[in-house]
């Protein structure tokens, strides 16, 4: 079925709920650590992992703004936690629409990121207009300094990059589609014809009482709520999946309400 | 060279950073909705049209040392965007009208694209 023909499907009803090995995960797989410019010095692996915990997140992908650098230390700070990693990235297009690139390991990110820093323009950071951007270790530990420019488009379309993310068998979701900027929405207008995604993600603040009436094509598409962490405190537990495991997969089956998998989120109250 | 001042007369434009002088001179006009773009074609002291408002549209704009930042369709940038502009000295302006109005008003006023 063609997306734009899918009724509103958030959650999606499971087909076959009574699996045994399915649990639940609440999830936020949009969280930024410091090197991303934009995030607060707190948002190091251990106290990133360690608020997650506290806030009931089984579930989390790290998406710094074009880069994977910090994923490993990531999921190394997990690691035997409670709380599952996905590496992913926060792709910046040509056409400035961000989107979500998550991978269940580190080498196919490492691939993406090899090939997003090829169309990087090869411009330097400036610290005092964009913010610093470091690479840490699992504890927290300075390890370097990102010198390039992280806060700009790579030149790849929103199209290839998710032909290509696909490819590399990670999942491609756009970012904050509810948001004025940088957003598929803002800058497109509508989703492309084609586009092989199976859900878009809506910022922290979204209500879709409000959202359906400003943008009724919302309604098609099975909705994820993330914090976009860029501060410990913007974690968000409000997305929950009923999947067998954390991987790829079984978020893709919940995505779709797919043998018993399924999704619900918690909408901010007005 | 028309100065910040007479282009917000002429256009009755808002000034969002009262806190800036606006005896600078405009050499140029770029209008782009894509931060990319302007990084790759504004100049300094071009004046940038455009209904962005966010945190690097200043950032973008002090980057190149652009004159001002002209904001269209009534959009208002978050007030940490307006003291961050301050900080960096850019002059950023507003109007309700979009940025085909505010392109060829400029225009008007022989406000060249830069050569
Ligand atoms: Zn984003
Ligand atoms: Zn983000």
């Amino acid at each position: 079925m063609a997306p734009d023909t899918v009724p509103f499907v958030n959650p999606p009803s499971p087909s076959n709920a009574d699996d045994p090995r399915i649990g639940s995960f609440p999830a936020d797989l949009h969280v930024h650590t410091v090197l991303s410019a934009c995030a607060e010095v707190e948002m190091i692996p251990p106290l990133i992992v360690s608020q997650a915990l506290s806030v009931g997140l089984r579930l989390l992908a790290v998406t710094d703004h074009n880069t994977g650098e910090n994923a490993a230390a990531m999921v190394e700070a997990a690691r035997n936690t409670g709380l599952h990693v996905l590496p992913g990235m926060e792709l910046q297009t040509r056409e400035e629409v961000h989107l979500l690139c998550l991978f269940d390991e580190v080498f196919p990110l490492e691939a993406w990121q090899e090939e997003v820093f090829r169309r990087l323009p090869p411009l330097a950071n400036r610290e005092d207009l964009f913010g610093p951007q470091w690479v840490v270790d699992a504890t927290g530990e300075w390890i370097r300094t990102e010198e390039r420019l992280l806060a700009v488009s790579a030149d790849i379309s929103l199209e290839e990059a998710v032909v290509r993310v696909r490819r590399l068998g990670g999942l491609p979701v756009p970012a904050h589609v509810d948001r004025p900027s940088f957003s598929l929405f803002a800058n497109l207008g509508l989703v492309p014809p084609g586009l092989a995604i199976s859900a878009l993600e809506v910022s922290r603040n979204f209500r879709p009482a409000e959202g359906f009436i400003r943008r009724p094509q919302l309604r098609n598409w099975p909705l994820l709520a993330s914090g976009d962490a860029h501060r410990l405190e913007d974690l968000r537990a409000v997305t929950r999946f009923r999947i067998v495991s954390p991987c790829l997969r079984e978020i893709e089956m919940a995505l779709r309400g797919q043998e018993g998998r399924c999704f619900e989120v918690d909408w901010p109250a007005r | 060279m028309i100065t910040l001042k007479e282009i917000i007369e002429a256009l009755n434009l808002e000034l969002l950073t009262p806190g800036l002088g606006l005896n600078r001179g405009v050499t140029a006009g770029y209008a782009s909705d894509l931060l990319s773009c302007v990084m790759a074609g504004a100049k300094k002291d071009n004046i940038w049209v455009t209904l962005q408002s966010h945190m690097n549209v200043v950032a973008v704009a002090s980057l190149l040392s652009l004159s001002a930042v002209l904001i269209t369709e009534g959009k208002r940038p978050d007030p940490e965007v307006v003291a961050k502009a301050e900080q960096e000295g850019i002059v950023l302006l507003a109007t309700e009208r979009n940025n085909y109005y505010a392109v060829s008003r400029l225009s008007g006023l022989g406000i060249q694209d830069e050569p």
